[in-house]
């Protein structure tokens, strides 16, 4: 009986850190976010909230947020409006079960599935439905419009995002995220190497699911003012805010452990408590590219995204699935 | 197995936990006023049954259903309901004359693949075990060998199936244009 009991009591504390966590990251990175759009535009970004550089400027709009009216349109689909941003954050959520941290499973968030990768691709797959129930539900021409774009984009970019790990899921043998990560630590060396195609892919497609620039036609200002999340205000608005960020750190930690070796790295023991700073490092350098390319990069228009999916991504994952695999046996 | 022999077991509540949605949630799909609503309890229904072959230890297909049923099919049936036509509210017209048929049918089928399953399992020596390895996953490799080595040809025969499922009703629902109408269609 000792044994469920600490099981139940396990439970409710990882419960509890991973609903800190996810506010606590769509924080800092959205703090990384304005300070460094900030400055690859010549401004200062954040400056006076906190004392120094701002640091205090996303709790106090998280606050904000939380004070704000909880408004729901009059001819609103109630139930649906409310539920979607529980459904976007359920699959942003779930996808922090996976994350390897640390070669002993005891310092993972929850736990290493035999399914790993496969698990959190399904499961990110979840959040489409948010968004289009978001969309339809606030009864506004331009959350609509901006429902459909997402539809058709994630549609789109799941298939690349999907067959781009497969090449690394090969030549590791497994699609355990704990096994990818030892697979490449007992090498020697990233999978990046082999499968640099692949993680090239996986990187734009990931922009794509993400909806950022280039690629943030569902939500884009100039055209739908803020596309499916129009109509939302405060906390709920805040769910698709923390959503976004919480995803961003997500699916980086799954390209670090998938390509670049995750927590391990040249000649330093991966069974120290550095794993998880390599993790994040790396993470961070992901991140970092994200922002750099969402302020870098003009949108691309509705038909060149979808044609650089279906023509230019799948057909070239694809062969790179063939070509990885007749590697695999070959060699 | 009495009914209170088989209730003490917790397994069996998760069991009625996803079962009872999923039977409400499938009865919705039908019943349900509203299209957009009718396929929202689709991904209630099928997100139960993942519940349940997860309960089963089989994960892959579990998720292999999330992925496929939830991540892309009901997407986009939601997205062919919403770029035609996707009203908010009750709608009226929205059941069919042939309902009843229809749903005869249904039972039809149902009473059907349960008689087949009973008959091929009980030819192939009854189902096994309840409960095989409870906690355990059903290995992924396992599944995968059995595919592509010793169910291949009766795997690549159920593609080939759908295929010609899928040309089909590509075939059925497609509307022959004349040359006339084409040619109005080319200039647009």
């Amino acid at each position: 009986m000792t044994f469920e009991l600490t099981f139940w009591w396990l439970l409710a504390i990882k419960l509890a850190v991973a609903a800190a966590v996810v506010p606590v990251i769509g924080m800092v990175i959205g703090y990384a976010e304005m300070k460094l759009s900030a400055h690859m535009q010549s401004r200062v970004g954040p400056y006076f909230a906190g004392g120094r550089f701002g640091w205090a400027q996303l709790i106090a709009d998280g606050v904000k947020f939380i004070q704000k009216e909880d408004i729901i349109p009059d001819e609103a689909d109630r139930p649906v409006f409310k539920w979607a941003p529980a459904l976007v954050m359920l699959g942003t959520m779930a996808l922090l079960v996976i994350v390897p941290l640390h070669p002993s499973s005891r310092y993972g968030i929850v736990r290493d599935l035999e399914v790993g990768i496969f698990y959190a691709l399904a499961i990110s797959s979840v959040s489409t439905i948010g968004v289009l129930m978001a969309g339809w539900s606030s009864a506004n021409k331009y959350s609509m419009i901006g429902g459909l774009r997402a539809a058709g984009q994630l549609i789109a970019y799941e298939l690349p995002l999907v067959l781009a790990t497969v090449g690394v899921v090969i030549q590791a043998g497994t699609m355990s995220m704990q096994g990818i990560v030892s697979a490449q630590v007992a090498q020697g060396w990233p999978f990046v190497l082999t499968q640099f195609i692949g993680f090239a892919i996986f990187m734009i497609a990931t922009l794509a699911e993400l909806t950022r620039l280039p690629f943030d036609m569902p939500i884009a200002e100039s055209e739908l003012v803020m596309g499916y999340v129009t109509e939302y205000s405060g906390f709920r608005f805040l769910f698709f805010f923390l959503a976004e960020f919480a995803n961003m750190f997500s699916m980086s930690v799954i390209a670090a452990t998938l390509f670049l070796g995750g927590y391990g790295l040249w000649g330093i023991n991966p069974d120290t408590l550095l794993s998880p700073i390599i993790l994040f490092a790396k993470v961070g350098i992901l991140v970092f590219l994200m922002i750099w390319l969402r302020w870098t990069l003009p949108r691309l228009r509705e038909d060149q995204l979808q044609t650089l999916a279906w023509k230019w991504l799948i057909p070239i994952s694809i062969v790179n699935i063939i070509v990885t695999a007749v590697l695999k046996v070959v060699l | 197995m009495t009914f209170s022999e088989w209730i003490v077991e917790p397994v069996n509540w998760a069991f009625l936990a996803m079962a009872i949605p999923m039977v409400i949630a499938a009865l919705r799909v039908v019943t349900s006023r509203n299209v957009v609503h009718a396929a929202l309890f689709l991904v209630l229904a099928l997100a139960a049954s993942a519940g349940l072959f997860i309960l089963l230890s089989a994960e892959f297909v579990a998720w292999v259903l999330v992925l496929v049923y939830i991540g892309a099919v009901v997407v986009l049936f939601l997205f062919g309901i919403m770029i035609t036509r996707a009203p908010i509210g009750r709608e009226t017209n929205l059941s069919h004359d042939t309902r009843w048929p229809a749903a005869a049918a249904a039972l039809g089928v149902f009473a059907v693949t349960f008689w087949l399953i009973n008959a091929v399992t009980e030819q192939m020596g009854g189902f096994g075990d309840p409960l095989p390895a409870v906690g355990r996953a059903t290995a992924t490799g396992i599944l995968g060998e059995g595919f592509i080595n010793t169910y291949l040809i009766p795997f690549e025969a159920v593609g080939f199936v759908l295929l010609a499922a899928l040309i089909g009703g590509i075939t059925l629902a497609r509307k022959d244009l004349t040359p006339a109408e084409e040619d109005e269609g080319a200039r647009v």
